[in-house]
């Protein structure tokens, strides 16, 4: 299998690697037959459950699963404690960037950044100049996407501060696996995943506004029609909490409510599924009917916290990612542990020139895109998309970047024609407060299409169980 | 908990049991439709179960003449029809899925797997091939609902929203069975005569109560037994008396600052039920009365999203 990392063989003898030999050995005593009906009776599961995603540009309600593949995606314990120190790391530096540029600006003062990558960033919120947050932490939830490419070393490829999706997946393959395979959790060292809910309800009341001992956290959805109404629903469940949407929210002396059977009852925290654009009426998108009008007011004031913080955006965004490394070295001083994607920023004259002469071997991105769309993989497009690529960003420069296409690993993955390798990223949920944590691993996805890079669910992606494995 | 929440849970509740009512009034059309009878008496057998539910205009916009082929497929598939089968099955699964997580998973998938399991069954063409068989699954599902409600929720507020659902929508629809089915036989019933042992046997099978009926009074069936069965007696579980003691009793459970009136006014009903006699009712006229309280319970629907569901702002 040249051309890529493959996680379970090694390359050109087709040895298998230490962490697969036991599941390796125990996919060779299943008959295809037994195979074929787990992967039906998790098909039937998931839809029963309702474990499902919307599809946008359909019927509202379309709903469609997101196809699991019962090949787990297995990382072991020594490689997943260096990712995980990376990642703490990396997300807390973050936050102390996304606290500085709200504040002080030192990283601009120092010439670390160019000011105009700042202020010029349309996720900047000037609203945020000044106001304090809880413990200074804005990214209280990340999901840092992570490639494995080349021989084999990790990359990030995005941070989403914003609203990461994708927990429940995480959670459900798990649940799924262990059903469908008890037999597997007892032949291995699995670190648990579950109590992942638990760390997050943990952390939401640790950031409540100053002075409130027993918040009340409530999380914020745009309702039933969203894409990832199923997680929203899911996570309020299992933290316990009510799962609002804006019209349950209303703000009354400078405090928000939510409307209850028994009259309206103060919310102290909200884990919001839903952009800063659409969050107040008032201060952003006029036209939005999914925010409450006065929310910011209140937030501003400090009586009431939101999970992100207004404003992240301006720190996963595609034109600031090639400064991480850069923001790590200057606010705690220590050299980055996880690698960043070399990444040509088209305003750059020398960094455009170059794009456009490499177009069909770069991968190019929207600067402010997400979820896969607008987006040009070089190698497995056609001339013709290349030349319309090209002008898109000929008139637009600073709107795109471009990074080398990484083979990035591929894992064996049941397909139509059986077992093949299928590229693979990785999603760990890093949740930070008073302290950072995460559960070991995070959410695997698979690009399901042969020689796809593109993961995305939106994108015909899949995904599977992780398992950070102790030897 | 949260009004919007309620208010899924209440009509969650709602849909259910009115996809339940419409099949058990569709079967009972069906098996009277098999005893002899003229062509114009079949015809009107099928307009007045439209009439129960207020769908004749709806009806007649998009159908001719009234076949059982046209009424069977308005009521039971059509999706314009609000009231049809699988419109109620759809709303009550989409008012679950947006309060999933308030309900056990249990519940929830009940209410997924009914809404997909008719996808198919309506899909192979069940509904027309064996009607009486599709009729009996959703009334086996919304038992199941019901009693996975009772089985695995915890008595709190969402338990009693979903159960003050129940009871009202099952009020008004044993109301409206009734009227319908007596409107015609009325003038007989007054005069004591013994309408068709057939037409008091179907109204009885409707509501599951020809046995209870049997059971309970011992006798050959007559007209104004049968409407004493079904609206003044507290241990018959479809009864107007029956839907209103638990109305009543669900509502006390979430009694908030607003709602004093309201319980009130459900109190009132309950207590006109309680303490009417059937000789009352026939001599005010049944269909006056099932009429007024037909009003009644509507009323009382809309006091409870007043006080609970939508609350207007703070």
């Amino acid at each position: 299998m040249p051309g890529f990392f493959d996680e379970m063989y090694t390359d050109g003898a087709g040895a298998v690697r230490p962490h697969y030999r036991e599941f390796e050995r125990w996919l060779a005593d299943q008959s295809p037959e037994t195979i074929t009906r787990k992967r039906v009776e998790a098909d039937v599961i998931f839809r029963r459950v309702g474990i499902t995603f919307a599809v946008y540009g359909n019927h509202a309600g379309t709903e469609r699963l997101i196809p699991f593949d019962i090949i787990p995606r297995i990382i072991p314990a020594v490689e997943w404690a260096l990712m995980q120190k990376g990642l703490t790391q990396r997300v807390q530096a973050l936050n102390m960037f996304i606290h500085d540029i709200y504040h002080e600006q030192h990283i601009i003062k120092a010439g670390v950044m160019p000011a105009e990558q700042v202020f010029r960033n349309a996720q900047y919120r000037p609203e945020m100049q000044g106001i304090a947050v809880t413990s200074d932490i804005y990214a209280h939830i990340a999901g840092v996407d992570i490639v494995r490419a080349g021989a084999g070393e990790f990359y990030v490829l995005e941070d989403n501060l914003r609203v990461p999706s994708g927990v429940s997946y995480m959670l459900e393959n798990r649940k799924m696996m262990m059903r469908l395979f008890p037999a597997l959790f007892a032949r291995h060292k699995i670190a648990p995943v579950a109590h992942h809910p638990d760390l997050l309800l943990d952390m939401l009341r640790s950031v409540a506004p100053l002075g409130v001992d027993n918040p009340t956290v409530v999380l914020m959805t745009p309702g039933m029609y969203n894409s990832a109404y199923f997680e929203h629903a899911f996570l309020a469940q299992q933290m316990g909490i009510e799962l609002v949407e804006g019209q349950d929210l209303f703000v009354s002396d400078n405090h928000v409510y939510m409307r209850t059977t028994r009259g309206p009852q103060r919310v102290d925290v909200i884990y919001r599924r839903i952009d800063d654009d659409y969050i107040d009426p008032l201060a952003f998108r006029s036209d939005s009917a999914l925010g409450v009008p006065g929310l910011l007011s209140v937030y501003r004031a400090g009586r009431v916290m939101l999970a992100n913080a207004i404003g992240t955006g301006v720190a996963d965004d595609k034109s600031i990612y090639p400064f991480v490394p850069d923001i790590i070295r200057f606010y705690l001083s220590e050299e980055p542990i996880l690698n960043n994607v070399p990444t040509y920023q088209c305003r750059k004259k020398d960094d455009l020139h170059y794009t456009l002469e490499h177009l069909s071997e770069l991968v190019v991105k929207e600067v402010h895109g997400a979820g896969g769309y607008g987006m040009l993989v070089g190698p497995a497009s056609t001339k013709a998309e290349i030349e319309e690529f090209r002008q898109r960003i000929l008139a637009r420069p600073e709107g795109y970047i471009a990074q080398p296409t990484l083979a990035l690993s591929a894992c064996p993955t049941y397909v139509e024609s059986g077992i093949a390798p299928r590229h693979i990223d990785l999603r760990p949920f890093v949740l930070s407060g008073k302290t950072v944590t995460m559960v070991p691993g995070g959410l695997t996805r698979v690009a399901l299409k042969e020689g796809s890079l593109v993961v995305n669910s939106s994108q015909g992606g899949g995904t599977k169980d992780t398992w950070i494995l102790e030897q | 908990m949260l009004s919007r929440t309620a208010d899924h849970l209440f009509w969650m509740a709602r849909y259910t049991e009115r996809a339940e009512n419409t099949a058990r009034m569709l079967d009972v059309n069906i098996q009277t439709q098999l005893l002899p009878q003229s062509a114009q008496a079949a015809e009107q057998g099928w307009r007045a179960l439209l009439g129960i539910s207020e769908l004749e205009p709806a009806f007649d916009d998009k159908y001719g003449i009234t076949s059982r082929k046209d009424v069977l497929d308005f009521m039971v598939r059509d999706p314009d029809n609000p009231s049809s089968i699988a419109s109620c099955l759809s709303h009550a699964r989409e008012n679950a899925r947006a309060v999933r997580g308030t309900l056990t998973t249990e519940v929830w998938e009940t209410q997924n797997t009914t809404w997909l399991e008719m996808t198919n069954l309506l899909r192979d063409g069940m509904a027309e091939h064996d009607p009486s068989a599709f009729f009996e699954w959703v009334k086996h599902r919304s038992h199941l609902s019901r009693g996975v409600t009772i089985g695995t929720m915890l008595k709190d507020e969402a338990f009693y929203f979903i159960r003050l659902g129940t009871f009202l929508e099952r009020a008004d629809n044993t109301a409206r069975i009734l009227d319908v089915k007596f409107h015609s036989a009325e003038g007989a019933l007054l005069a004591g005569q013994e309408a068709d042992f057939y037409h008091w046997a179907s109204i009885l099978r409707s509501v599951s109560a020809f046995e209870t009926y049997r059971k309970a009074y011992r006798d050959v069936i007559s007209p104004a037994r049968v409407a004493e069965l079904l609206i003044l007696r507290g241990d018959m579980p479809r009864s107007l008396m029956a839907c209103m003691s638990e109305v009543v009793s669900n509502l006390a459970h979430v009694r908030n600052d607003m709602s004093a009136e309201t319980e009130r006014y459900a109190g009132r009903l309950h207590a006109a039920l309680r303490f009417n006699s059937m000789d009352d009712i026939l001599r005010r006229g049944l269909h006056d009365y099932l009429t007024e309280f037909l009003e009644q319970v509507y009323e009382l629907g809309n006091r409870v999203s007043r006080d609970f569901l939508l609350p207007l702002a703070a």
